[in-house]
């Protein structure tokens, strides 16, 4: 069923194996307000939003960094937030998900997600990877230990481990998210391909 | 367990499913889609980007609403963003022949307002929109969820999403609920008794006496903050309530189609010995008054007890302490005598008539406290005409409050109704993180009697005392 897509361009980068430091966020209920403050919501394109992450944790009033808070420190840097449980509550604001992607990560690993923001990631080509409480607590001390530390998130074998303990969790991820994630393509591609099927469909439904 | 016995959300899931995708998500036909300035712009643009167009434009409804000035609103938007995205809003709408009610429209106000006012939500719908309350609707018996801005476009260009199905669970509970005590103290009751993620990867059915007796008005606050207790959605099985309210609205179905409608309608129950993947039960004896004194809306417990030690919550310590922190509140304090700076009626969770009703009935013969800042915003241009025909607004008037236009306003803040950086709001919205208000503001989600109680004594009161 998958072939039925017809894929002109990709969507968004491909995602196959991905090894990188990683910045560690060790909060629970990250929060879409957190992530992307309303009054940044006022963009019509989907460009930019990274200036903004995190934007109130990140600056103080008069737009002077906050130096205890974890993107300000250049001990950190990477492709990879990691944050604590039920990350991206809240809002469905789909500018949470790209302020991430825009700001340079590609994936978030946490114990709990949030499901709309889960999709929303999925939907824009970032990997949300979900991990076992015990693991994340091995992540986050493999951080703070060195945060020089890379982690490796293989989604082929559906695998992240730390590179320098060798510990290895395995993730889900449905089939058909995980073929659009490999090769950058996305959903509205695949229902442009069965249009004739949902017309079809809603001509005949009550509403 | 009959074989044949299904939920209502089986019901009304299953007749909309397109397709099945083995070991992924399921094609899953939209009925209703609202929109608004701020989650669709990019999804236009996408559509522009791809050459492709909007396949059933009646299908979608446009309101103008979270970036909306609540006053002078007949002026120009200042704000040029703001502006901009209005504008938007107004340009794609009338590109693709969707339906939009701009600023100024009389059928303008917050989306999950207008959408069963007018009578376009109806039992048995699936319905989304770019914003997470779109699960307001579930009230009706529809499957109503918030979606982000990829599938806004999708579903303007195939009416359809791609969503895995999620699990059920029931929330019962039964009994009557005691003096003061309103739906949005039994949604922040459940909350602050699951956790502000207790029910991430649910769908809710709200079942027993107590829904089977709240008016749809009630019953849409209590659906609408079923995505604060992580839920996809929240939904209510339709009843002669929910008849009563849709009769002779503007778009629900008339003469031969209602009673059609109606025997469809009356189907739409959960079948005896249909089971859940999980369920609560509760009493309403165990509810009172309720009031968040944290920066999720979990935090929250009876306006009568003390801030919980950090041993008695199930979030993190380190989450914990940060929201007290940021709140300036310490643990084992008294909640009541709070200071209070705003107190902000309104938002999709408590804009309508009878919130409206509840927060005149408090202050009715009383004054607004000086301390106070009130906003008091509609949820509607049909609420506002309602409060002045009710006489509600004399009454507000005479003890010293404005009203304000409709629109989201310090919901979320994105206009200029915010709360200043450290002030205290009593909130009948729906969300106390950080900075929602405005950067700094501090919130305490309450509702609107408990609102009231705070605007005119000036700190956080137990309205049970002032009724
Ligand atoms: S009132 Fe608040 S929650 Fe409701 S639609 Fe507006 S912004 Fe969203």
């Amino acid at each position: 069923m998958l072939k039925a897509q017809s894929q002109s361009e990709m969507a968004y980068d491909k995602f196959q194996i991905l090894t990188s430091t990683a910045i560690p966020l060790p909060l629970e209920n990250v929060d879409t307000d957190q992530i992307i403050p309303a009054r940044f919501l006022k963009a019509t394109k989907r460009e930019g939003f990274g200036d903004n992450l995190f934007r109130d944790w990140r600056y103080n009033g008069d737009d002077s960094l906050k130096q205890d808070f974890v993107l300000n420190n250049p001990t950190y840097s990477g492709k990879i937030l990691v944050g604590g449980r039920n990350f991206g509550s809240g809002s469905s604001r789909e500018h949470a998900a790209w302020a991430i992607y825009d700001y340079g990560f590609r994936c978030v690993v946490s114990s709990f997600f949030a499901d709309i923001f889960k999709g929303n990631a999925l939907n824009i080509g970032i990997l949300p990877v979900q991990v076992s409480p015990e693991f994340l607590d091995k992540i986050f001390q493999a951080i703070e230990a060195d945060p020089k530390a890379e982690l490796v998130v293989d989604l082929p074998a559906q695998t992240i481990s730390i590179a320098a303990t060798g510990e290895s969790e395995s993730f889900a991820i449905n089939g058909y998210k995980k073929h659009n994630m490999l090769n950058g393509f996305d959903d509205i591609d695949y229902l442009q391909a069965m249009k004739e099927e949902i017309k079809t469909f809603a001509e005949k439904s009550l509403y | 367990m009959s074989n044949s016995a299904s939920t209502l959300f089986d019901k009304v899931w299953d007749a909309h499913v397109v397709r099945k995708i083995e070991d992924g998500p399921d094609v899953f036909l939209i009925d209703r889609h609202f929109i608004h300035e701020v989650t669709s712009p990019v999804a236009f643009l996408g559509l522009e980007t791809r050459g492709i167009s909007v396949l059933y434009p009646e299908r979608t409804f446009a309101t103008a609403d979270h970036n909306t000035p609540t006053i002078n609103q007949h002026l120009p938007v200042e704000d040029p963003l703001s502006a901009n995205q209005l504008k938007a809003l107004e340009t794609n709408t009338a590109k693709y022949g969707i339906s939009h009610w701009g600023l100024g429209d009389p059928k303008n106000g917050i989306v999950h307002v207008v959408g069963p006012e007018n009578g376009i939500t109806l039992p048995g719908m699936t319905i989304v929109c770019g914003d997470s309350h779109t699960s307001t609707h579930g009230a009706f018996g529809a499957i109503a969820f918030g979606i982000g801005t990829s599938e806004v476009e999708m579903v303007l260009s195939s009416q359809c999403i791609m969503q895995p199905k999620p699990k059920k669970m029931r929330i019962t509970i039964n009994g009557a609920l005691g003096k003061g005590v309103t739906p949005k103290d039994v949604a922040l009751f459940i909350i602050s008794q699951i956790t502000a993620s207790g029910a991430t990867g649910y769908f809710v059915e709200y079942a027993g006496e107590v829904f089977e007796n709240m008016s749809m008005e009630g019953r849409m606050t209590v659906c609408n903050l079923s995505i604060e207790m992580g839920a996809r959605g929240g939904m209510i099985a339709p009843d002669q309530t929910t008849f009563n309210y849709l009769e002779g609205r503007e778009l629900a179905p008339k003469g031969e189609a209602w009673e059609n409608a109606l025997a469809y309608w009356k189907t739409l129950k959960t079948d005896e010995g249909a089971t859940f993947d999980y369920e609560l039960t509760y009493d309403a004896s165990q509810i009172e008054p309720q009031i968040t004194y944290g920066t999720n809306p979990g935090l929250g417990t009876g306006i009568t007890q003390k801030i919980p030690t950090a041993s008695a919550v199930k979030d993190g310590e380190a989450s914990y302490k940060k929201s007290l922190n940021y709140m300036g509140f310490a643990e084992n304090e008294e909640i009541i005598g709070k200071q209070v700076d705003y107190v902000f009626l309104g938002s999709c969770t408590n804009g309508r008539i009878e919130d409206f009703r509840a927060f005149a009935s408090i202050v009715k013969g009383r004054k607004k406290a000086d301390n106070i800042t009130a906003w008091l915003v509609p949820g509607s241009h049909i609420v506002e005409a309602q409060i002045k025909e009710e006489g509600i607004l004399d009454i507000l008037t005479e003890a010293g409050f404005l009203l304000r236009q409709p629109g989201c306003s310090a919901c979320l803040a994105m206009n200029d109704d915010k709360i200043p950086a450290g002030k205290y709001a009593v909130s009948t919205s729906n969300r106390n993180f950080e900075g929602r208000q405005g950067p700094g503001s501090r919130t305490l989600l309450a509702s609107p009697l408990v609102a009231a109680a705070a605007a005119v004594t000036g700190v956080v009161t137990d309205p049970r005392e002032l009724l």
